[in-house]
C-alpha cells in the first residue's frame, strides 16, 4: 500500500460547502472570546510575531553592546531593565537582557508560533476536523499567554536585587534566583512561567484529544500528515515536561518567599537538584521547539518536490524516538556540575543516540527531494536552508554530547553557536518556511515571491554571519553571558554584530512583504502549490470557511 | 516588602560607603576567611610580609617575579585563533586531539556530505531537468543503511570519548591540594597544607573610573584586560594539583581552558578536579556560570612555576612548605572528599572556615622552603595524624 497522508484521494464536493459556515461573529466576540481554531491560531501568530520583535530587539541591544570591547551601550537609559546608576546596574542590565531574550524566544515566540499558531490552524484542517476538541480551552490557552507575557515584561520594571529586572538567565538556577535575586522581579518571572506552562499544558491536552479522536473517517494514525505527527509528539512532550518545570519553579517560589530550603545548601537543600528538575523539562523543551519544525519541513519538501515523503513511517517514528530519548538525556546540560563518571558516561552515550533518528530525518528529506521535480518557491528555500543549517547545529551537538569534551565547551560561545544553529537557524527557519507555505491559505492572498526570496537570502547570510563566528569565539574560550570581553575576542564579535544588521534587514523585508501582501497581494487559489500539495487544507478555499468540514471528508 | 526595601537601601548604603568597587569588597570579606591568615601570620619568622600585596603597595610588583610572570602571547589566553587554545595538561592534549582529529573532521565531512547531496538534488532534480517526479517513497535497504552507519560512527566516537572520561576521572595521586572558593565576584584560593590563603580580584584598567586609588591598575605584564588578576594562583610545574572547588553564595564555575578543566563551584558542595601542567606559564580563565552582575569580571589566573619558585611564592605568602616543620593537628583537612562524588560542607557559611587552622601552622613555620613530598597526598597525611 503506497498511500500515506500525503497521497490520499479526496472527494472534493465534501471538502467545502458553506454559506452558513461563513457567518462570523462581531469583532470583539470573534477575537477576544474566540473558540475558532483558525482565529485562535491567528491570534497566536500575531502574538508570536510581536514577542519575536521584542526578543529580536533585545538581541540587537546585546549585539550592539558586544560589537566592541568595553561597556558602551548598557550605561544608557533603556526601557527594559532601565537603570544606569552604577557599574553593577549596567552589568545586571545585561543579565536582564539575556534572561528576557531567552524566555521570550522560547516561551513567547517559538512555542506560540509553532504549536499555538500553525498547530491550531492546520492540525484540524489536516485531519479533516471541524475544530479543536476543546474550543473554549483553546481560547484560555491563548489568553493565559497574554498575562504571562505581561508579567515577564513587567518584571523588568521592578527590583530584581542588584537592579531592575531579573538577571538569572532563562535557566533561573538557584541560588542566583533565590537568595541571589531579592525583590519582586523574579517572583513575577516565576508566575509568568507558571502561566505559560499552564497555557501549554492545556494546549497539549487539546491537541492530543483532537488528534486521537477527531480524525476524519479513514485517516488512520499512519495516514496522518507528518506535521500532525510532529504536533502529537510535541504535545506529549509538553504534557510530560511542563509539570516538572511547574514543580521546580514552585519550589523556587517557596524557597524565595516561604522559608523552604529545597535549593539552599545551608539548610539541607541542594543547588544541583534545581538543575536536574529544570533540565528534565529543559531538554524536552528544545525538542518541543524543533519537532513541529520537522513536521513543517516535511510537508514543504514533499510539496515542492512533488513527491510523497520518503520513508513516511521512519519519519514519524523517528520523531517519536527523538521525543522518548529526549527525556533521558537531560544531564548533558550539566556536565560541569560535578557528576560521577558513570553518570557522565551514560549521558554521553544516551545523548549521542539522538543523532540516529535525527540523521534518519535529514536523509529522508534529501531522499524526498531525490527523483523529485523540484521548484524553489520561498517556502522550499527556507526548508532547504533549514536542512543544511540544522545539520550544522546537529554535528556540533554531537561534539557537545561528549562529557569529556564538554569540560572545555560548556558555557562558552560554542554552545551559543550550537543552540542558535538548531533554534534560530532551525526553528525560526522552519517557522518562516511554514509561514510562507501557509500564508496564501491563511490570508487568501499570495505573498510577493521576489521579496520572499530576498528575505530568505539576506537572512541566510545574516544569521550565518552572526552565529558561525561564535564557534570560533567558543573554541577560543569566550564564556557565555558576559557583557564585555578581552580584546582577543573583538574581531569575531564585530562580524557577528554586522551579521545582526544584515539579519534585521532581512526581517524588515519580511514585514514589508507581510503588510504589502495582506493589503494588495494577489488573490490566492485554493491550492497555489500544485500537485505536490496533497494534504487536506489545500482542498479548502483560501482562506478556509469560518467553519469547515461540516461534512467530514473521507480518506480512502 | 518594607523590610525588603530597607534591606536593599541598607545594601546600597553599605556599598556606597564601601566605594562601590570590588576592592572595597576585598576588605570587607577580610572579616571572614582571610583575616585569620592576616592576623596570625606576622609572627611567621622569616616569612615575608604575608599581607595582601595588592591594595596598599602597588609599587612592589616586579614583573616577572614569582606570581607576576609575564604571559606569553597566545599561550593560556585567547588570541583570536579559530580553534582550541594550546593545551598544557595530558588530559587537555588528549581531549584536544580527540576534538581536532576526530570530531571536527567528522563535523566537516557530515556537513559537506549533506550540503553536497542537497545541492546535487537541487540541480539534478529541479523541475527543468526532471519534469516528471518519481513516486518512489520507500527503500528499506537504504533506510537501514542510513540508520546503521550513524550508529557505527557514534560507537566510533563513543570509544575515545569514554576513554577520555575515564582518564579525567582517574587522576594520579595528588601532590598538592588547592581549595578554590567562588564568591560574588572574586575567587579565593587556599593551599591548606602550605598555610596559604588569599583572594584574587580582577585588575581594572588605569582608565576605569570605578577603580579606587589604592587599587593597582592592570599592566600588560599582568595579562589581557578582564583576565588579569591581582593575586594569581601559583602551582608547581609537573605536579598533580587537586582542586577542591566550592562557592559561598551562588553557583560559579572554575574554568581554565588551557588545562581543559571546568568545574562548577556549588555552594554547599565540594567538587574536585585536577591538572598536571608541565609547561611554566600563565593560564587565564573566567567564571563560567552566570553568577550575577559581575559574572564577566571575576577571571582566574593560574601561574605555573618550577618547584623552587613555587616554594618562594609560598614563602612570600607567609606559608610554609610541608615537611619544613610538622604541621599542627589539622582536623579540617578536606581530604575525606575523594573521587568525584560531591562531599558536603556543613553549611555554605562555613565554606571558608576551613582556613582557620592553617595559619596556626604557619605560625610555627621556619619559613625555610623545602620540596614537597612527591606523590603524596599531604592532606591525607595530616588528617591521618590528627
Amino acid at each position: 500500500m503506497s498511500t500515506t497522508a500525503d497521497a490520499f484521494h479526496l472527494r472534493p464536493h465534501e471538502a467545502h460547502d458553506a454559506h452558513a459556515a461563513d457567518h462570523k461573529p462581531g469583532f470583539f466576540t470573534r477575537w477576544f472570546m474566540s473558540t475558532n481554531h483558525k482565529d485562535i491560531g491567528t491570534l497566536y501568530l500575531i502574538f508570536a510575531i510581536i514577542a519575536g520583535v521584542i526578543g529580536g530587539a533585545i538581541s540587537g541591544i546585546m549585539r550592539w553592546e558586544l560589537m566592541e570591547p568595553g561597556i558602551q551601550v548598557l550605561n544608557r537609559a533603556w526601557p527594559i531593565g532601565a537603570g544606569t546608576a552604577n557599574f553593577d546596574e549596567w552589568t545586571h542590565h545585561w543579565n536582564v537582557l539575556i534572561t528576557a531574550h531567552g524566555l521570550i524566544m522560547v516561551f513567547f515566540t517559538v512555542m506560540p508560533a509553532m504549536m499555538g499558531g500553525f498547530g491550531n490552524w492546520f492540525v484540524p484542517l489536516m485531519i479533516g476536523a471541524p475544530d479543536m476538541a476543546f474550543p473554549r480551552m483553546n481560547n484560555i490557552s491563548f489568553w493565559l499567554l497574554v498575562p504571562s507575557f505581561l508579567l515577564l515584561l513587567g518584571s523588568t520594571f521592578v527590583s530584581g536585587g542588584t537592579g531592575l529586572g531579573t538577571g538569572t538567565g532563562w535557566t533561573i538556577y538557584a541560588p542566583l534566583s533565590t537568595s541571589g535575586s531579592a525583590g519582586p522581579s523574579t517572583d513575577m518571572v516565576i508566575f509568568s512561567l507558571h502561566l505559560a506552562g499552564a497555557s501549554s499544558i492545556l494546549g497539549a491536552i487539546n491537541f492530543i484529544t483532537t488528534i486521537f479522536n477527531m480524525r476524519a473517517p479513514g485517516m488512520t494514525l499512519h495516514k496522518m500528515p507528518l506535521f500532525v505527527w510532529s504536533v502529537l509528539v510535541t504535545a506529549f512532550l509538553l504534557l510530560l515536561a511542563l509539570p516538572v518545570l511547574a514543580g521546580a519553579i514552585t519550589m523556587l517560589l517557596t524557597d524565595r518567599n516561604f522559608g523552604t530550603a529545597f535549593f539552599d545548601a545551608s539548610q539541607g537543600g541542594n543547588v544541583v537538584l534545581f538543575q536536574h528538575l529544570f533540565w528534565f523539562f529543559g531538554h524536552p523543551e528544545v525538542y518541543i521547539m524543533i519537532l513541529p519544525g520537522f513536521g513543517m519541513v516535511s510537508q514543504i519538501v514533499a510539496t515542492f518536490s512533488r513527491k510523497p515523503v520518503f520513508g513516511y513511517l521512519g519519519m514519524a517514528y523517528a520523531m517519536v524516538a527523538i521525543g522518548v530519548i529526549g527525556f533521558i538525556v537531560w544531564a548533558h546540560h550539566m556536565f560541569t556540575t560535578g557528576m560521577s563518571v558513570d553518570e557522565k558516561m551514560y549521558f554521553t552515550a544516551a545523548t549521542m543516540i539522538i543523532a540516529v533518528p535525527t540523521g534518519v530525518k535529514i536523509f529522508s528529506w534529501i531522499a524526498t527531494m531525490w527523483g523529485g521535480s523540484i521548484t524553489f518557491e520561498t517556502p522550499m528555500l527556507w526548508a532547504i536552508g533549514f536542512i543544511f543549517l540544522f545539520t550544522v547545529g546537529g554535528v556540533t551537538g554531537v561534539v557537545l554530547a561528549n562529557g569529556g569534551v564538554d569540560n572545555y565547551m560548556h558555557d562558552t560561545y560554542y554552545v551559543v553557536a550550537h543552540f542558535h544553529y538548531v533554534l534560530s537557524l532551525g526553528a525560526i527557519f522552519a517557522i518562516f518556511g511554514g509561514f510562507y507555505y501557509w500564508f496564501p491559505k491563511m490570508s487568501g492572498r499570495m505573498y510577493n515571491e521576489l521579496l520572499g526570496k530576498l528575505h530568505f537570502f539576506i537572512m541566510f547570510i545574516g544569521v550565518n554571519m552572526v552565529f558561525f563566528p561564535m564557534h570560533f569565539l567558543g573554541l577560543d574560550g569566550m564564556p557565555r553571558r558576559i557583557p564585555d570581553y578581552t580584546p582577543a575576542f573583538a574581531e569575531w564579535n564585530k562580524v557577528a554584530t554586522i551579521g545582526y544588521m544584515v539579519t534585521i534587514t532581512g526581517v524588515a523585508i519580511f514585514f514589508v512583504n507581510l503588510f504589502w501582501s495582506l493589503a494588495a497581494g494577489k488573490k490566492a487559489p485554493d491550492n497555489p502549490w500544485g500537485e505536490g500539495a496533497t494534504t487536506l487544507e489545500w482542498t479548502l478555499s483560501s482562506p478556509p470557511p469560518f467553519h469547515q468540514f461540516s461534512t467530514l471528508p473521507r480518506i480512502d | 516588602m518594607a523590610g525588603e526595601q530597607m534591606r536593599l537601601i541598607g545594601w546600597a548604603i553599605a556599598l556606597a560607603a564601601a566605594g562601590l568597587t570590588p576592592a572595597a569588597a576585598a576588605q570587607a570579606p577580610a572579616a571572614s576567611p582571610t583575616p585569620v591568615a592576616a592576623a596570625a601570620t606576622p609572627p611567621a619568622g622569616t616569612a615575608q610580609d604575608a599581607t595582601k600585596p595588592d591594595a596598599a603597595q602597588p609599587a612592589t610588583v616586579v614583573p616577572g617575579s614569582v606570581g607576576h610572570m609575564i604571559p606569553t602571547a597566545g599561550v593560556g589566553e585567547p588570541d583570536g585563533r579559530k580553534g582550541i587554545q594550546l593545551q598544557v595538561t595530558p588530559i587537555g592534549e588528549e581531549a584536544a586531539s580527540f576534538h581536532n582529529n576526530w570530531l571536527l573532521p567528522l563535523c566537516a565531512i557530515i556537513s559537506v556530505i549533506v550540503l553536497g547531496l542537497l545541492l546535487f538534488a537541487m540541480v539534478r532534480y529541479r523541475r527543468g531537468a526532471n519534469p516528471t517526479p518519481s513516486r518512489n517513497s520507500h527503500n528499506t535497504m537504504i533506510e537501514v543503511i542510513w540508520t546503521l552507519v550513524p550508529v557505527l560512527i557514534l560507537v566510533g566516537i563513543a570509544i575515545p570519548s569514554i576513554r577520555l572520561l575515564r582518564h579525567q576521572y582517574t587522576p594520579p595521586p595528588a601532590d598538592l591540594t588547592v581549595k578554590v572558593t567562588g564568591h560574588q565576584w572574586y575567587w579565593s584560593y587556599e593551599l591548606p597544607d602550605y598555610g596559604v590563603s588569599f583572594d584574587s580580584y580582577m585588575l581594572k584598567e588605569a582608565s576605569d573610573p570605578t577603580r579606587q586609588k589604592n587599587q593597582r591598575a592592570r599592566t600588560d605584564a599582568d595579562g589581557p584586560p578582564l583576565l588579569a588578576v591581582d593575586e594569581r594562583l601559583v602551582i608547581p610545574q609537573g605536579k598533580v594539583v587537586k582542586f577542591i572547588i566550592t562557592a559561598d553564595d551562588v553557583i560559579h564555575s572554575f574554568a581554565v581552558p588551557a588545562f581543559w578543566i571546568k568545574q562548577d563551584a556549588n555552594p554547599g558542595q565540594l567538587h574536585e578536579t585536577w591538572a598536571k601542567v608541565d609547561r611554566p606559564g600563565v593560564y587565564f580563565g573566567q567564571c563560567s556560570e552566570l553568577c550575577g552582575a559581575r559574572h564577566g569580571f571575576m577571571p582566574i589566573a593560574v601561574e605555573v612555576r618550577p618547584q623552587a619558585e613555587f616554594a618562594q611564592w609560598i614563602a612570600s605568602k607567609g606559608g610554609h612548605m610541608p615537611g619544613a616543620t610538622p604541621p599542627a593537628p589539622d582536623s579540617t583537612a578536606i581530604s575525606p572528599v575523594s573521587g568525584a562524588a560531591a562531599g558536603t560542607a556543613p553549611t555554605t557559611g562555613n565554606a571558608g572556615g576551613n582556613a582557620t587552622p592553617a595559619p596556626a601552622a604557619a605560625g610555627t613555620s621556619t619559613g625555610t622552603p623545602t620540596p614537597a613530598p612527591q606523590n603524596k597526598n599531604v592532606a591525607n597525611r595530616t588528617s591521618g595524624k590528627a
